[in-house]
């Protein structure tokens, strides 16, 4: 995917929630959905099971407008957590300009963050591309759960962060912590721009 | 819970129009006289239009004309909470209390009654016994009073029993006056119709509005220049605003906060990132110009507005100008007059500079010429001279078919240059291709030159390009071995060329000990003349020609008496009459026969001669001084001493 198209004068972003299944991946984009002005938002793709699991992918477009020049365009997606729909998260990890890691703050979930944490590497890596630059995020989900059932954002830090990128708390649910996470990684996908870096 | 009043939402930082003056004069009047004129106040109006700064400016406005009022701002669900709060403490006759003894209570957003009966009962309450005591209560609403669902009548008539006031969407004049307001605020400053551009958009939420703000003082911030009001009007979104001002719900304050400043932070990032790419290029346009070079199409680019990759045009152009630099040192090497030409300036064409190079290349570029000056007809043919100018013209009729070379051989000063550089006219219309006419001196000194560039291939080139080879004095290639080397390769490549060749010699080919037999005796292989010392007649003729050119006018006598000097070449002959000139000019009289015997021979000092000097017995004997010029009536000065021996 081309990030810039001088020609079409547009920026058109793909970022992709990653994290494993139930982390809260579909909950921040219904959140941004649900916050999106509707002239500005396109329809939100979501394939779900009938237990509100995602079976393919949520897709959920941004048209953020004219800026500075340039039709400016998000397009968010989810991959699925589960761990044997890899093929499907290959396939919508292709072209990625940024990753929103979802991790899932309890403690009880931290093998399934290592092991998608993992996963996501590899996948990118069978891609060519090295997860050192590419520009992610890591948002630490549902900190609003009792502390003993969590592990604070340090503590995940410490887990999963071990390149020190960006990390956020959050609470996809009520919200907390959802467009800060987008920010975020929009930044950083942005600003590769000036780097010239624009993913091929 | 009372949250304290924003210091900024006050009155005199409102913008005031036609769409709101009403509520404003309605809220103005209440903090004036609170309780006695409108009560309630209720204000409803669309999120973004101002209602909790009109509500807080009431506060701020009836605190400031009276300290000792007591003022509580809180939202309804501040309201709730604390009820909530309040009666699960056991203390809700305590919190009764205390909204009956506020002097103005101001509640933000009640559309949020809906469904809550209680709250909808309290607040009924709460009003009658605030009216009751003449204590003001001001509400607000995103919409009126009868559109709250389930709102209780009874509350909807106590509202309309005050003043149920709206605010609309602010005007195209109170959108640019709340733009100006703002940009003041924030120091931030704009071009002449920026804020009128922004403002003609139909944006009627002022938060979207300083949402628009926003991202043009984060533009204008990243940016060197100032933004034009289309690029305003594109960065404000215009193009879809206006198409999607269709009644839709908007959603509530808090997510359209989460979503514009979003927006406002990806805004000011891309306005950073496009405007770093201006910045490049108008830093390679200071570069390149500064080098000399035209970017037109850098400036092209800038005025474009970025329809194609910047970086990828930088990086064209940059190349471009590479190119032409390689072009530029190769055809400089190859053709030295070339250095520094406007060709290698012009990356929108590459092509020019190329053609040129290769023309350089190809040795196109001319070596030395003759001198156009010099003419094979008008040189005066004598019995002396004849030989060598029939050679000459022999050559020039048929170059390189007669004699190949031609070698003139004559003392200095007798006119082998002269012949030279007339041959060499002569051949030019009558070969295809360059005619190099140039002294073996010059040839040494290009040689050096080319070892020096190491272009030595070049300069090989620039001469095997040549249809006739005329070099003057080839005996000073003397003791100069490489000149030897390169000309004798040059000499029969030329030769097996088929091209004519000429070359004159102050020494006979027999005297030239120091040159190289080979080269030599190629020399001998030709057409060897020698042009002896001018007869009498051609130096008259000579002097006729000089006196005509420089004078206007021929005196025979004075050019039969200077031809008759018994110098030994033209040049001399030149020097002569030329001192006879400058005497004459001396004199400011023509030059006359009388006068230049005074000046060649003496004859006639102005001063009053010491003809002793004559009877003093020193007397020219009859054979022994050939010339009376040699007998020094008066010493000259030492200039004049010095020319004379240099002659």
């Amino acid at each position: 995917m081309s990030l810039v198209n001088f020609t079409a004068r547009e920026i058109t972003c793909k970022i992709v929630y990653y994290g494993p299944g139930r982390s809260g991946k579909t909950t921040n984009l219904q959140y941004v959905y649900g916050r999106v002005p509707e002239s500005r938002r396109g329809r939100m793709v979501s394939l779900a099971t009938q237990t509100d699991r995602t079976l393919f992918f949520d897709f959920l477009p941004l048209e953020l407008g004219s800026i500075s020049g340039f039709t400016t365009k998000f397009q968010l997606y989810t991959v699925p957590g589960q761990s044997y729909y890899n093929a499907t998260r290959k396939l919508v990890l292709q072209g990625a300009d940024g990753v929103v890691f979802v991790a899932d703050s309890q403690a009880r979930r931290f093998d399934d963050n290592l092991e998608s944490l993992q996963n996501l590497q590899d996948n990118l890596l069978a891609q060519g591309v090295d997860i050192r630059q590419l520009p992610v995020v890591f948002q630490y989900n549902k900190q609003d759960l009792p502390r003993d059932l969590i592990l604070t954002q340090e503590e995940m830090d410490d887990a999963l962060n071990f390149r020190e990128v960006q990390s956020f708390s959050a609470d996809a649910l009520h919200g907390t912590g959802v467009f800060e996470t987008l920010k975020g990684i929009s930044e950083q996908v942005l600003k590769r721009l000036a780097a010239g870096s624009a993913v091929a | 819970m009372t949250a304290t009043l924003n210091p900024l939402y006050r009155f005199d930082t409102l913008v005031v129009g036609a769409a709101n003056r009403l509520a404003f004069t309605a809220a103005k009047a209440v903090a004036e006289s609170p309780g006695t004129v409108y009560n309630p106040l209720f204000i409803y109006a669309r999120p973004g239009l101002g209602k909790t700064h009109l509500l807080m400016g009431i506060g701020h406005a009836a605190r400031a004309i009276n300290p000792r009022l007591t003022v509580e701002y809180l939202t309804l669900d501040e309201f709730v909470e604390s009820f909530h709060a309040a009666v699960a403490a056991g203390q809700g006759e305590a919190y009764r209390r205390r909204f009956s003894d506020v002097d103005l209570l101001l509640v933000d957003d009640v559309q949020f009654l809906t469904h809550r009966r209680e709250m909808q009962a309290e607040l009924l309450r709460l009003s009658d016994a605030l009216q009751t005591t003449n204590r003001q209560i001001v509400l607000t609403s995103d919409r009126p009073p009868a559109e709250i669902e389930a709102l209780d009548e009874r509350l909807i008539r106590r509202f309309a029993g005050g003043l149920v006031i709206d605010i609309s969407a602010p005007d195209y004049e109170t959108r640019v006056a709340i733009l100006r307001r703002k940009a003041e605020e924030r120091r931030a400053s704009f071009g002449e119709g920026v804020l009128e551009a922004v403002g003609s958009l139909v944006i009627d939420n002022v938060r979207e509005l300083l949402g628009a703000l926003n991202r043009l003082v984060a533009f204008q911030a990243v940016s060197d220049t100032p933004l034009k009001p289309a690029q305003a009007r594109a960065l404000a979104g215009g193009a879809e605003l206006a198409e999607e001002k269709a009644p839709k719900p908007e959603p509530t304050t808090r997510e359209a906060d989460e979503f514009s400043d979003f927006l406002s932070e990806v805004s000011a990032t891309v306005a950073q990132q496009v405007d770093s790419w201006r910045t490049r290029v108008a830093a390679a346009i200071l570069r390149w110009e500064g080098e000399g070079f035209s970017t037109a199409r850098l400036e092209a680019l800038l005025q474009q507005e970025m329809t194609t990759d910047p970086e990828q045009v930088l990086r064209q152009f940059e190349s471009d100008v590479h190119r032409l630099q390689a072009l530029h040192a190769e055809a400089s090497e190859l053709a030295p007059s070339l250095a520094g030409s406007s060709a290698f300036r012009d990356p929108e064409d590459i092509a020019g500079a190329e053609a040129i190079t290769q023309r350089a290349r190809e040795g196109a570029h001319p070596p030395p010429a003759p001198l156009p000056i010099w003419r094979l007809d008008d040189l005066f043919e004598s019995a002396g001279n004849r030989m060598a100018l029939q050679a000459a013209r022999a050559v020039a009729g048929e170059p390189a078919s007669r004699y190949n070379p031609l070698v003139i051989v004559g003392a200095s000063g007798v006119g082998k240059t002269h012949l030279l550089h007339a041959l060499g006219n002569a051949l030019a219309p009558r070969v295809k291709g360059p005619v190099a006419c140039l002294s073996a001196h010059e040839f040494t000194g290009e040689l050096i030159e080319a070892i020096d560039r190491d272009a030595i291939p070049a300069w090989r080139a620039r001469y095997r390009g040549t249809a006739a080879f005329l070099l003057d004095d080839v005996h000073l290639v003397a003791e100069k071995d490489r000149t030897q080397d390169e000309l004798f390769v040059l000499f029969n490549y030329l030769i097996e060329s088929g091209r004519q060749m000429v070359f004159t010699s102050a020494l006979p080919l027999a005297d030239m000990k120091s040159v190289e037999g080979r080269l030599r005796t190629r020399l001998e292989g030709g057409l060897v003349v020698d042009l002896p010392a001018p007869e009498r007649e051609v130096r008259q003729q000579v002097v006729e020609r000089s006196l005509q050119a420089k004078v206007g006018a021929v005196d025979p006598e004075l050019a039969a008496y200077v031809g008759s000097r018994p110098v030994e070449s033209i040049r001399a002959v030149h020097g002569l009459l030329q001192r006879i000139l400058n005497a004459a000019e001396a004199q400011g009289s023509p030059p006359t026969v009388t006068l230049a015997r005074e000046v060649l021979e003496g004859s006639q000092p102005k001063p009053p001669r010491k003809t002793a000097t004559r009877s003093s017995g020193v007397v020219a004997p009859a054979a022994g001084i050939k010339s009376r010029e040699k007998i020094v009536w008066d010493w000259l000065d030492v200039g004049d001493r010095i020319v004379e021996e240099w002659r």
